[in-house]
């Protein structure tokens, strides 16, 4: 048997830093006249990543008052959107990915990696306040499968293996190649190019638009925001 | 006029309904649970499926406006198997607790699962449990119950204007909550009536009656002077609760929750025998003993040394006797305005609500006058919001400054304030000016004080200055707060012809200048100021009055007689006997009659059908029940400088105003909850 209830925020007051306040006047100067309450979701996240990953009552409080709503309507959202947090998570939040590509890839691996390595269960917070991790549903990033989103970045390719390094990495603060692990660029095949390979580069003689020799050379893709 | 076709019949309706409203024209009976006729349209229960001709899946009937050309189906094997699949789904994490559930008998998910359910669940797994919230003193909640329909948040943040209620989380997960708070709306019970399952029930009539154990009988309400109807439910001669009943032009289908939920007082402090003060202690005694005390008193008393004072709840039936038979015995010492307001009887015009209630939803401008309409009458407020919400109504305040759930400009708090919009010094001169339909709204903060008549005189002059009054419209509004207020200004139970009136009574009792007062149900005079004089009490509960009284007469509340009220528009209406008064108590006039017979003065009447006949005879807006009789346009008021002090509301405490509410332990908890709590923390409503 299953019992739902809705986790009370703590009372602590909050109020937007003067940068982020700059940042919602702009979120809200977006929206016409008397129609403010649509920044709502800009400004629970904005909320959000200035109070340590979650949102305290106070802060759903205060971003109510801001736009002139009822608290319970701010709260109505802020419970809606699972990307919203309503109770405090680490520092390095991961979020497993579990739907069907990850899951068929390995993803059960992960989260025992992360449970086993961390000692925590899904939703606990490390004494430390360093690491939190929960199981999420499908990210959209199944080619890259299994993968994890930690904060706001996703790390692909992964294995039991390699997630209990990042997470010792993160530990010791070194910085972490982020996107594949295994080195492809985005959901380029592993190892390399596989197909049209016996065609020569597109160099644009074909349709007479090659450019000029000494210009600059079209500068290869970085990876996708 | 689109014309569709429902059930292969033709029918042509207005355009702007919705196929379900269409389908309710032709007769044809739409299930649902979210979809209500004064809340916006959620569609999400999707109990109202119906098949549309070329339509690729049955559509949800309440949310599909009608077009012209459409061929509905109600009745073919798609509708019932999707209204079934949908039964089925309701049911998955609805709990089978029908035979301890409050709302067994009179539930929809019930009677509509009778109708299009299974008759066997197919669901194995374990339903949801959701924790029960707090919702305050009036609303129990079972939550595993809920269906999710979201009929209690629309109904909070629509019509009640407290946007406390809200649908959290999501999915399976999704559950309505307050976040601990209790709803701090005087409408807050009508969520029990518009929840169509057991989730929100009412707490204290929890676990008490069954539905088909109560005899109703429709009835009007007394708690204020709106007049809402209401069907009392009983079992026995006991209240067991009371319930709204359907007037449009008057409470709609609300009721608020000081008529709900004050009827437990109907059981408490009850005065079920007569009382005579011997030695300084009222005794038990035999109507006999009581009705010889006071002829004894009256006996060879001149009548300017008697006067008699109406109370807040009283019958117009009860009022006419009395003053008949005091009129008999010489005295004109008569007041049926216990808060002492300066109401004007000369014309009818000067003391009803003369654009009616359901006339606010023509106005395009108000201006509040000494008046809190959240506590004096919710429902009033409710049609004040509901126009505000529907067209942007303009509101200007002058008196205390209250959450009155619309958008308000606050001009001031005194007459000060009310001669600068009176004379257009107020930016809210121009917005009445320009209004097609304004509308004044005087309460008795404004009129119950000793520049009362100054103020009802420039609040006269101000509707005719500013176009209030024309053929078709009266925008002249007094808002009472006593349901007996305008039966007595009607009948005159007002000082007669040199008779005092309750200033004059009270300083004359104080002074021995009047030897007996009847106060007839009157609890809310200063009874310090009654002086050595013999008071005679006649009323149903042990109050104020009972107990300052050397003779007590026990009488019927509201819910134990056949009686006339009218209510705050001048509507006359019809109360009934619900359950009979306890122990000795009797209908009000008949004491009157009875004691009229015992001091000489016997009243021509021996049944309520003669006594109406003479009350109508001697005032003719009587006989028209249901019905507004508006009065002719004349002038009224006095003449008079006002004074500086603020308009103050007259109900201090919306939960506690008369001697039944008084009573009730409900009330008690909803005053603690909603009106000290919030004294300690100073915050809410005092701004």
């Amino acid at each position: 048997m299953k019992v739902t209830s809705y986790a009370q925020g703590s009372a602590e007051g909050f109020s937007f830093t003067p940068e982020n306040l700059e940042i919602a006047n702009k979120f809200v100067a977006r929206y016409p006249e008397g129609r403010q309450a649509s920044a709502v979701i800009a400004l629970l996240d904005l909320a959000q990543r200035q109070s340590d990953g979650w949102l305290p009552g106070a802060a759903i409080e205060y971003v109510a008052n801001f736009l002139e709503i009822a608290p319970m309507r701010a709260f109505e959202v802020a419970s809606f959107y699972t990307m919203f947090n309503l109770k405090p998570v680490g520092k390095h939040f991961i979020q497993v990915c579990r739907t069907t590509p990850c899951w068929l890839r390995g993803s059960d691996g992960l989260s025992e990696a992360c449970k086993k390595k961390l000692g925590v269960k899904f939703g606990e917070v490390t004494e430390d306040g360093l690491f939190s991790v929960i199981e999420v549903e499908c990210l959209g990033a199944c080619a890259n499968a299994p993968m994890v989103q930690i904060n706001d970045d996703y790390y692909e390719d992964l294995t039991p293996e390699r997630m209990a390094e990042m997470i010792d990495d993160l530990r010791a603060g070194r910085e972490l190649p982020v996107g594949s692990q295994i080195g492809r660029l985005t959901s380029s095949p592993e190892g390399g190019p596989q197909t049209l390979q016996d065609l020569p580069p597109f160099d644009g003689k074909a349709v007479k638009m090659a450019p000029e020799p000494g210009s600059a050379e079209v500068a290869p893709s970085g990876e996708e925001g | 006029m689109p014309k569709l076709t429902i059930d292969d019949r033709e029918i042509e309706v207005p355009s702007g309904l919705t196929v379900l409203q269409a389908c309710e024209l032709a007769g044809v009976e739409i299930p649902r649970f979210c979809y209500h006729e004064r809340l916006s349209v959620a569609g999400n229960c999707r109990m109202c499926l119906v098949e549309m001709e070329r339509a690729p899946k049955p559509i949800a009937s309440c949310a599909m406006p009608v077009g012209e050309g459409m061929v509905i189906k109600t009745d073919t094997p798609t509708v019932h198997k999707a209204r079934k699949g949908v039964m089925e789904f309701l049911l998955i994490n609805h709990p089978l607790d029908c035979p301890i559930c409050d709302q067994g008998g009179e539930c929809d998910l019930q009677d509509q699962a009778m109708a299009f359910g299974f008759d066997r669940g197919r669901y194995a797994e374990n339903k949801r449990a959701v924790k029960e919230k707090f919702m305050g003193p009036l609303i129990k909640t079972i939550m595993t119950r809920c269906i999710q329909c979201t009929r209690c948040v629309r109904f909070s943040t629509e019509i009640a204007g407290v946007e406390e209620i809200g649908l959290v989380n999501r999915g399976e997960h999704a559950e309505i909550t307050t976040l601990e708070k209790a709803v701090d709306s005087e409408l807050s019970g009508n969520l029990v009536d518009v929840c169509p399952v057991g989730a929100l029930t009412s707490k204290p009539y929890a676990f008490t009656a069954r539905p088909w154990e109560l005899r109703k009988t429709n009835s009007v309400d007394v708690m204020d002077a709106v007049g809402s109807n209401i069907r009392v439910d009983t079992r026995g001669r006991e209240v067991m609760r009371v319930q709204p009943r359907l007037h449009e032009d008057i409470n709609e289908e609300w009721i608020s929750d000081k008529t709900r939920h004050a009827c437990d007082g109907l059981g408490r402090q009850r005065i079920d025998q007569p009382y005579v003060r011997r030695d300084g202690k009222l005794v038990p005694a035999s109507w006999e003993e009581a009705f010889g005390a006071i002829a004894s008193k009256m006996d060879g008393l001149a009548g300017e040394k008697m006067a008699a004072i109406a109370g807040d709840l009283c019958d117009a039936e009860s009022m006419f006797a009395l003053k008949q038979m005091m009129n008999g015995l010489g005295s004109e010492n008569l007041d049926c305005r216990q808060d002492g307001a300066k109401l004007d009887a000369s014309t009818r015009a000067a003391y009803i609500f003369n654009s009616s209630i359901a006339g606010i939803e023509a106005a395009d401008a108000v201006l509040l006058v000494g008046t809190n309409p959240r506590w004096e009458a919710p429902l009033i407020n409710a049609r004040l919001r509901k126009r505000f919400l529907a067209s942007g109504l303009k509101i200007g305040m002058i008196g205390p400054q209250v959450d009155l759930t619309y958008q308000v400009e606050y001009l001031g708090a005194g007459g000060e304030t009310l001669k600068d919009v009176a004379e257009g010094r107020s930016s809210f001169s121009d917005i009445l000016k320009n209004a097609e339909r304004p509308m004044i709204i005087v309460g008795m903060g404004a009129l119950a004080r000793t520049d009362g008549g100054a103020v009802l005189a420039l609040a006269r002059k101000l509707a005719d200055e500013f176009g209030m009054v024309s053929d078709d419209w009266n925008g002249f509004n007094v808002l009472h707060t006593a349901a007996s207020r305008v039966g007595g200004l009607d009948l005159g139970f007002l000082p007669g012809e040199g008779g005092r009136d309750l200033e004059s009574i009270l300083d004359g009792a104080g002074k021995g200048e009047i030897e007996l007062v009847y106060l007839l149900g009157a609890d809310e005079i200063g009874m310090n100021n009654l002086g050595k004089a013999f008071v005679v009490y006649q009323g149903h509960h042990g109050d104020a009055g009972a107990h300052r009284a050397d003779v007590v007469l026990p009488g019927a509340a509201y819910t134990e007689k056949n009686a006339t009220y009218v209510n705050t528009e001048g509507r006359v209406q019809l109360g009934r006997l619900a359950g009979f008064p306890p122990g000795d108590a009797r209908e009000d006039w008949t004491i009157i009659r009875a004691l009229s017979a015992q001091v000489g003065e016997g009243l021509p009447y021996d049944n309520l059908g003669q006594l109406r006949q003479k009350l109508i005879e001697a005032h003719a807006v009587f006989a028209a029940i249901d019905q507004v009789q508006p009065g002719s346009w004349t002038d009224f008021g006095a003449a008079g400088d006002l004074e500086a002090a603020p308009f103050a509301s007259p109900v201090a405490n919306f939960y506690m105003t008369d001697p039944i509410s008084r009573a009730s332990d409900t009330m008690a908890k909803c005053t603690e909850a909603f009106v000290l709590g919030k004294q300690e923390g100073a915050t809410g409503t005092d701004g």
